[in-house]
């Protein structure tokens, strides 16, 4: 019992441990926030080597540098450790650093738990790396792991694939339940439902939709571990089961998925609109409602990933319309944003930059995505590099632009200090001519019949490929300054004051820059 | 009303292990089962040095928390975010077991009718010509080459046999303990302990019971109707789907267990604080809705 008294006695009035304890012991939502966002940063890179060693193969037609193998590898596990390593603990460490300061609540709900959300990624990516250097090589089954290219003929390492995947989503599941109790629990007196600001609300959704298709995941993952280990037959027509069922259960996980990995985004994208168009954000509950409805929708149109694979025409045409369906609150909110702007007094500072092309560029993504929707067209762009072209125009600019959005635009309030306006601007030019350089030649391509995933491509595709392969070097290496921007802002820098931004909202501008170590120990007022 | 203050601890060292003792979990569970047929390999030994260091985490965790508790950290925010913790991992679970309910329910309604010959993708009879689609599918499709065909299935054996059919058992020993585990939480907001001892007992016994006739069930279904894993989609669904609920009964089965020993031994749980009592109890009823999905989709259906 005096172990608890005495942790208690002193809390709460000074600042972090000293060292890597701090780390690792730590329950502080800013804490465990930085080291999700550090994590996602360095996934990205490994991630964004393995985009390189795809496109460098891609640069000319014939195999040039690598195995065909080792290709399926990459690409691979380039797919899963942008999905999961990269894009998701970074909306969950932006969640962790800003949900509390915007309802303004002390912490996180369950502090504890939050660590252990953390501290799982590392060991998960860390097998699943690991797998590239077991026999039989790493998963090479796509980020989809269709079967039975994932259960008959899958390496030895599926079995280590299929746990850290358990783990995975263990820790969105536990991180989520976190962010909904904070957000159900914890808003400061006042703060009502609909006062909230859009991230907020953004992820209140988005850990819905995780809590939700997560253990979904988990029963698929666990159906693969039995058929290829234990003689079940859940996907081996022979005893009965369907492959196709693998693919159902996929999708239903992978399309709430993919509006788990935009979301967010889209909240991140409100408020800096409103922020740098000095105007309040035009529509505010229809914003809610959009996102809610996508939600809803984004359980009944899974199966839009599986036109061709033989499904009754009833489900063909179920699955296209629903899908269509979508389009409608994301039109809403690509609507609003542009009504926010229109007549504000906008300035153009990174953020900013950031936020516009992500409507329009996102844009371009979801109107790639209803070409996609429409079941007869689906069957011509199936499998070629039009797909991929869609969801890296929704994944890349969309989804990655807002997080880069969100470092500049917080970054301030997090290190007190202003990061370099012109190389901020500088790093977003290049990654924004660099994504268009790579991906929208890809739509090209892809329409003329070049189909993804083949390491080696036929010879009328070798100019766009060259094309995109310069672009994707571009990009590239226009991360390894926004590393050194971050860098250079953590160490130093202009201080900025506690609003930041002469337009900035909420109570997180409340609180001096950096943010103090705890804030809202007794909840603040909100009017 | 005066604020009360919520408890954020410092830092904490059960995190960290917990995290780290799953990273030898999964690295054992891996290797022990990619291993399986090399009965040299010593990979288990991993598996359980990581299951301990796991379950050892858990118990101080959860032994802090309950100190906490006593020792008045708690503030109302607090134990509202348990109430909120726990009604969302439920939720999570029910996904989990939705996952295998919607794969039963799939090649029931489409795959093996299509398999069949039946259907608007009924031409995937061509695979395997002679195969008539039934439910229960006893007769796989490639006609037992790949797979054991098993002498029955452990559905409705008909009313004349249902005095020998052990999931109607079953479904009364855990409708029952339902019901007793109510009775329990009823003598406990009265403030009567030993009502809430005594049902509380009761209801872990139930739990026992289930788990042997559940064992009883497989080894019946594996020693004499040859009904296994590898018995084709039948035997798959029926596999995972009560086996999965087995082990969340034996879970849940442990909560209740626990909160018996911290009321009896140690005082714990009093009419206004009983919500580890309470959270138990409510998985315990999540652990009953899914036996009764089972018992109408998977035995009698």
């Amino acid at each position: 019992m005096s172990s608890v008294i005495e942790s208690h006695h002193d809390d709460h009035h000074h600042g972090p441990a000293k060292g890597l304890m701090r780390w690792l012991l730590t329950t502080n939502h800013k804490d465990i926030g930085t080291l999700y966002l550090w994590f996602s940063f360095a996934m990205f890179l490994i991630g964004g080597a393995m985009a390189m060693v795809i496109r460098a193969e891609l640069f000319q037609p014939g195999m040039q540098i690598v195995e065909p193998e080792f290709y399926n590898q990459m690409l691979t596990l380039h797919g899963l450790i942008m999905v999961f390593g990269a894009v998701m603990p970074a909306f969950v460490g932006l969640a962790n650093w800003l949900v509390p300061m915007m309802v303004g609540a002390p912490d996180m709900a369950l502090p504890r738990l939050n660590n252990l959300s953390f501290w799982l990624l590392p060991f998960a990516f860390g097998i699943l790396l690991s797998s590239l250097f077991m026999e039989g090589g790493a998963p090479n089954f796509g980020w989809t792991f269709y079967a039975p290219l994932s259960t008959t003929y899958a390496p030895p390492s599926v079995t280590f694939f299929i746990f850290s995947v358990h783990i995975m989503g263990a820790s969105s599941i536990m991180g989520s339940i976190n962010v909904i109790v904070t957000i159900m629990n914890m808003r400061a007196p006042g703060m009502d439902l609909m006062k909230m600001p859009l991230f907020v609300w953004s992820w209140l959704i988005t850990a819905y939709l995780l809590i939700a298709v997560m253990p979904v995941l988990a029963g698929a993952v666990t159906m693969m571990l039995m058929d290829i280990h234990f003689g079940t037959s859940f996907f081996n027509a022979a005893g009965g089961g369907d492959p196709v069922l693998f693919q159902h259960i996929f999708w239903f996980f992978g399309h709430p998925e993919v509006y788990i990995m935009i979301l967010p985004a889209f909240g991140i994208v409100s408020h800096i609109i409103e922020t740098f168009s000095r105007k309040q954000l035009f529509g505010y509950s229809s914003m809610v409602w959009a996102m809610l409805s996508i939600a809803i929708l984004s359980f009944v149109v899974w199966a839009h990933h599986m036109f061709t694979v033989g499904m009754p025409l009833a489900a063909e045409l179920f699955f296209m319309w629903a899908t269509m369906l979508i389009a409608v609150p994301t039109g809403v909110k690509v609507f609003n944003w542009v009504a926010t702007m229109f007549k504000g007094s906008i300035t153009y500072e990174t953020p900013m930059l950031f936020a516009i092309s992500f409507v329009v560029l996102f844009t371009i993504g979801g109107f790639s995505g209803l070409m996609l929707s429409i079941v007869p067209a689906d069957f011509q762009y199936h499998d070629t590099y039009f797909v991929v072209a869609h969801f890296h125009y929704v994944l890349v600019p969309g989804s990655i632009f807002s997080i880069m959005a969100a470092v500049y635009y917080w970054i301030p309030k997090w290190t007190g200090n202003m990061y370099d306006e012109r190389m901020g601007r500088l790093h977003f030019w290049l990654s924004f001519v660099g994504v268009n350089v790579t991906f929208f030649p890809q739509h090209w391509i892809g329409l003329a019949g070049m189909p993804r995933r083949y390491p080696d491509y036929a010879l009328q595709f070798a100019d766009w490929n060259m094309v995109s392969t310069a672009g994707a070097f571009l990009f590239g290496a226009s991360q390894i300054l926004f590393l050194f921007i971050v860098l250079k802002t953590v160490m130093g820098g202009k201080k900025a004051t506690p609003q930041v931004w002469e337009g900035a909202r909420g109570l997180e501008w409340s609180v001096e820059s950096p943010a103090p170590y705890h804030t809202f120990s007794t909840p603040p007022k909100v009017n | 009303m005066e604020y009360q203050k919520y408890y954020v601890p410092e830092s904490s060292k059960f995190p960290i292990f917990a995290a780290f003792s799953l990273f030898i979990v999964i690295i054992g569970a891996s290797s022990t089962i990619n291993s399986l047929d090399n009965p040299e390999s010593n990979a288990s030994l991993i598996l359980y040095t990581g299951l301990a260091c796991f379950l050892a985490t858990l118990f101080f965790w959860f032994r802090q928390v309950v100190k906490e508790n006593n020792a008045g950290l708690e503030s109302a925010q607090l134990s509202q975010s348990f109430v909120y913790g726990m009604a969302w991992f439920i939720f999570s679970e029910v996904m989990f077991f939705a996952a295998f309910f919607g794969a039963l329910f799939y090649v029931r309604s489409f795959a093996v009718p299509w398999l069949g010959g039946e259907g608007e993708k009924g031409l995937a009879n061509m695979l395997w010509q002679d195969f008539e689609a039934t439910w229960p599918l006893i007769n796989t499709p490639d006609g037992g080459k790949a797979f054991v065909i098993a002498a029955k299935s452990m559905s409705f054996p008909g009313w004349e046999n249902i005095s020998h059919w052990l999931p109607l058992y079953n479904t009364i020993v855990l409708l029952s303990s339902s019901v007793t585990v109510h009775f329990a939480h009823l003598g406990l907001k009265k403030g009567n302990k030993k009502t809430f001892n005594i049902w509380l007992g009761i209801t872990v016994l139930l739990a026992l019971i289930f788990v042997g006739l559940q064992a009883a069930e497989y080894y019946e279904a594996y020693e004499h109707f040859g009904l296994t894993l590898n018995s084709g989609i039948y035997g798959s669904t029926f596999f995972m789907l009560t086996g999965f609920h087995g082990f969340h009964v034996m879970l849940g089965g442990l909560m209740l267990a626990v909160m018996l020993i911290r009321s009896v031994f140690y005082g714990h749980f009093n009419e206004h604080k009983h919500f580890g009592f309470e959270a138990a109890s409510w998985y315990w009823h999540f652990v009953d809705v899914v036996w009764v999905m089972l018992f109408l989709f998977v035995y009698i259906l």
